[in-house]
């Protein structure tokens, strides 16, 4: 297939229908490459580098201003108004100079920052709330989307609790370092001969550092510990506070009574380290959700209801009443279920039924909210809103579903809860040991016992655990896949089966023509289709790459394309649309959605089309089941069409015309039988399914509803994801075991010395430092080892598709 | 003995100072964005086919 030429605004490929050929793919795309033009700003595309991942820079995709900014906008005391803007289609650092300058360039804007990371716009101006529309439409017609978001209501609780961390982390840090600074001079004074006056003042020096930083720095690990030991649990933090405290205090008595052990150094670094640990936790976590969240927010879309006396407004879905008309244009996605008063069109259900061809719908038949409006506007009267619809049905399911995975409960924790109480009572046995049958005096037992407190202080734990799930989440997201939910990776490594969806997942989920017919008819089919956004229609375009359109063509919805031509009526559409005999010749090799072309005076034509399995799917499923994966298919679609898929890509397991019920139902047999399942599938029939599977899967081209049930999200045209996620979690898996291992065996070897009170400060130091760094040194492999080699991480995406299912 | 007492302070005193700044950049949201600020300074100020207008490029977040 010839490549066609890229339009110079977007990089898409410009068909040859294109009003605005043969430089531009749309007349949005020709409005946006002259308005730069004049304003001075083309160098922009020579800065640019685009990034195929994110959705093209399209004008037309999107009704300009159809969202109404004012009401979002504050204004404070000065008569500055603010506004908080999620911006999309933002590739690279170009676009964030391109739309901080085409909105400076407005005299009333006095502030326009682009976060790049976050992608917000936080845009401040002078003058009337109503100018925001005007100031706005620059950046609007160059094709990014502007989303409004509350950023007081998203994840707010997160940044500050991560701000917290780091300001721990700074005062930790600090005063480790000048603590250090000070013990080493003790060590050193050991050896050398220091004098107690000296060596009180250095401890002194420390108490003054390390209590105050302790209080602060350590008020995380306080905290949690209260709430656990009020809720009568031990976890994690309880030791470490303890260790902390304890350690602190019986130093700070030393120092009083001038004794030569202080282990202000010791307490300090754990500290330290594990607000670390902490820190990168936390940040992965955030990273992880603000990702989803942005996805999210923008499929959020309003509904157009028409009022009685035919205004026009719009409205969020959840906030539709029975009885009201709801107007849905061509190409828009249906936000509420309801019943069709006017219009015929035909409505894509791949969502929710897995059928990959559009079904004709009429006055007096239901549409559900998730479906999309393919070719021609409906008028739709609400019949049923909120917790009625079958959305909100599903959603139930899959919130019913998710109740069983929340109870999974992380390896750390799962280690923590019974190394906690070990710890707690190796010291006490220590203290009680050396006190009563050793015959120490009280305090030097209870040095002891600190110090077997600060030996086994659990830094592997906190620390490693994090280390590797940062980079393991770190490396998967660099090839484009999100992992959302904490625990998935670990859950990911016990699969042993895999359940697919087909549609979408194993399919693109677009048609592709798949019959052969001469180039002369394909072409005039071809030109009559280029008129129509039916999928099929679509695939005849695709198939020709680059043809004109013709035209004189009507369509009508459902049924097909009429070409009023000098030689006669050319019909393109369905077998009945064509007037074609049901026993007409067909060879039989051949099934799947068709078209027919009619020319007067020759036989019909008939072109069939099928929907494709993924570039790499039989890769895939092979690799996959050379790995020993257990692995079925699970449709909705019709049992032809499911089985010729499974003929192709070699599954041999696969069931047809399945439900959300029945498809979550599946799953849940198969874990009760004790089997663990990884789910992968896209509708919103499969949303149920991805909630109770062990672990789960979705396309970035998902339905909403469904990238929210999964725990990884990944981008892109290639199943390979599954692979190389499915990879790394196995191997973070074995890092983590490993990192348990280092530090059991670490503390084979000290809690003996801690427990027979050789431990000195020193040691306690030395022991705790190395063996964190050991941990972490051991997690870093996972970066080092594997980035270059991996065959399955050449996952980039060819095409942009993250927003097919949404435009 | 006596120039501990006088470097010992001093370095707590650098030490601070480096914490201060620290805790200070991040409360100005130094660190909100760190894929931006880095990028940002190919492209600030070199408008070299429109005439800038006088009005000032705001750099500061708060």
């Amino acid at each position: 297939m010839t490549q066609p030429a890229l339009c110079r605004h977007c990089q898409e490929p410009v068909t040859a229908s294109s009003p605005a050929g043969p430089d531009f793919c749309c007349a949005g795309c020709a409005g946006a490459y002259e308005l730069l033009g004049e304003l001075g700003l083309s160098s922009y595309y020579k800065r640019r580098a685009v990034d195929p991942k994110i959705r093209a820079l399209r004008p037309d995709e999107e009704t300009l201003g159809s969202l109404d900014f004012t009401e979002l906008a504050s204004t404070d005391d000065s008569g500055t108004h603010h506004l908080n803007l999620m911006v999309d289609g933002i590739h690279c650092a170009a676009c964030v100079w391109l739309i901080e300058t085409l909105l400076q360039r407005n005299d009333a804007v006095t502030r326009a920052r682009v976060n790049m990371t976050t992608r917000r716009l936080r845009l401040s101006w002078q003058g009337a709330t109503s100018d925001i529309g005007a100031i706005l439409s620059p950046v609007l017609q160059m094709g990014y989307r502007l989303i409004p978001f509350d950023p007081a209501a998203l994840e707010q609780a997160t940044v500050s609790r991560n701000k917290e961390l780091l300001r721990c982390l700074a005062v930790a840090g600090f005063a480790a370092g000048n603590v250090m600074l000070l013990s080493v001079s003790v060590w050193a004074g050991y050896f050398q001969g220091m004098g107690g006056a000296t060596r009180d003042l250095f401890h002194w020096l420390s108490a003054l550092i390390a209590l105050p930083a302790a209080a602060y720095a350590g008020m995380p690990f306080y905290r949690s510990a209260l709430g656990a030991i009020r809720n009568r649990r031990v976890n994690m933090d309880v030791p470490i506070s303890l260790g902390v405290i304890l350690a602190l205090g019986m130093s700070l008595a030393q120092t009083i009574r001038s004794e030569p052990h202080a282990y202000f150094d010791s307490a300090i670094t754990l500290l330290f380290f594990l607000l670390i640990g902490r820190y990168l936790d936390g940040r992965a976590r955030g990273q992880a959700r603000s990702a989803a969240e942005h996805l999210l927010s923008l499929n959020a879309r309003s509904i157009t209801v028409i009022d009685d006396d035919g205004t026009r407004r719009l409205i969020a879905p959840h906030k539709a009443e029975p009885g009201m008309v709801v107007l849905t244009a061509a190409g828009e996605r249906i936000g509420i279920d309801g019943e069709v008063i006017d219009g015929q069109s035909d409505i894509d259900t791949s969502v929710i039924t897995g059928e990959s061809i559009p079904v004709l719908t009429r006055p007096g038949k239901t549409v559900f909210a998730g479906t999309t409006n393919i070719s021609a506007p409906l008028r739709i009267r609400v019949t049923a809103t909120g917790g009625n619809t079958l959305l909100s049905e599903i959603v139930r399911l899959m919130e019913n579903a998710e109740q069983g995975r929340a109870k999974y409960v992380a390896i750390a924790d799962r280690v923590a809860k019974s190394y906690a109480p070990v710890v707690h009572f190796l010291s006490l046995a220590t203290f009680v040991g050396w006190w009563l049958i050793g015959g120490l005096a009280w305090q030097d037992a209870l040095m002891n016992a600190i110090a077997v407190l600060i030996i086994t202080c659990p830094c592997a734990l906190a620390l490693a655990v994090p280390v590797v799930q940062v980079i393991a989440t770190g490396r998967l997201l660099r090839a484009g896949i999100l992992v959302k939910s904490a625990t998935a990776l670990e859950r990911l490594t016990k699969i042993t089966g895999i359940v697919f969806d087909k549609t979408g997942t194993l399919t693109t989920g677009k048609p592709e023509l798949v019959s052969q017919t001469d180039a002369e008819t394909l072409e005039l089919a071809a030109r009559i289709a280029a008129n129509s956004n039916h999928p099929l229609s679509r695939a005849l375009v695709r198939a020709t790459g680059n043809v004109a359109a013709m035209a004189n063509v009507t369509e009508q919805p459902g049924l097909g394309l009429t070409a009023h031509t000098p030689f006669g009526t050319i019909l393109l559409g369905s077998r009945t649309f064509c007037d074609i005999a049901e026993n007409a010749d067909l060879p039989s090799d051949v099934t799947g959605p068709e078209l027919w072309l009619a020319e007067p005076g020759k036989s019909p034509t008939r072109f069939v089309f099928r929907d494709t399995p993924r570039s790499d799917a039989v890769t895939v499923v092979d690799t996959l089941r050379a790995r020993g994966f257990d692995m079925t298919l699970l449709s909705g679609d019709r049992s032809s069409t499911v089985r010729q898929l499974a003929e192709t890509i070699g599954l041999r397991d696969w069931h047809a015309r399945m439900s959300p019920t029945d498809k979550a139902g599946f799953v849940q047999k198969r874990a009760d039988d004790g089997k663990f399942d990884l789910m992968v599938g896209d509708g919103i029939n499969d949303a149920p399914a991805l909630a109770c599977a062990h672990a789960s899967m979705s396309p970035a081209t998902a339905a909403e509803i469904s990238q929210n049930a999964a725990d990884i999200v990944f981008q892109g045209d290639r199943l390979g994801a599954v692979i190389e996620a499915i990879d790394v979690a196995r191997k973070a898996d074995r890092l983590v075991r490993q990192n348990f291992a280092l530090s059991f065996a670490y503390n084979l070897i000290t809690i003996p010395l801690a427990v027979s009170g050789f431990v000195t400060p020193l040691i306690a130091a030395i022991a705790m430092s190395s063996s964190s760094l050991i941990v972490i040194a051991n997690a870093l492999r996972l970066h080092a080892k594997t980035s270059g080699q991996s065959p399955n991480l050449d996952i980039a995406p060819l095409r942009p598709t993250s927003q097919q299912a949404g435009a | 003995m006596s120039n501990l007492l006088l470097l010992i302070p001093i370095a707590l005193f650098l030490g601070l100072l480096g914490l201060g700044a620290f805790l200070w950049s991040l409360r100005s949201g130094q660190f909100d964005d760190m894929e931006g600020a880095a990028n940002r300074i190919l492209f600030d100020d070199d408008d070299d086919q429109f005439a800038p207008k006088s009005k000032k490029f705001h750099h500061n977040d708060s």
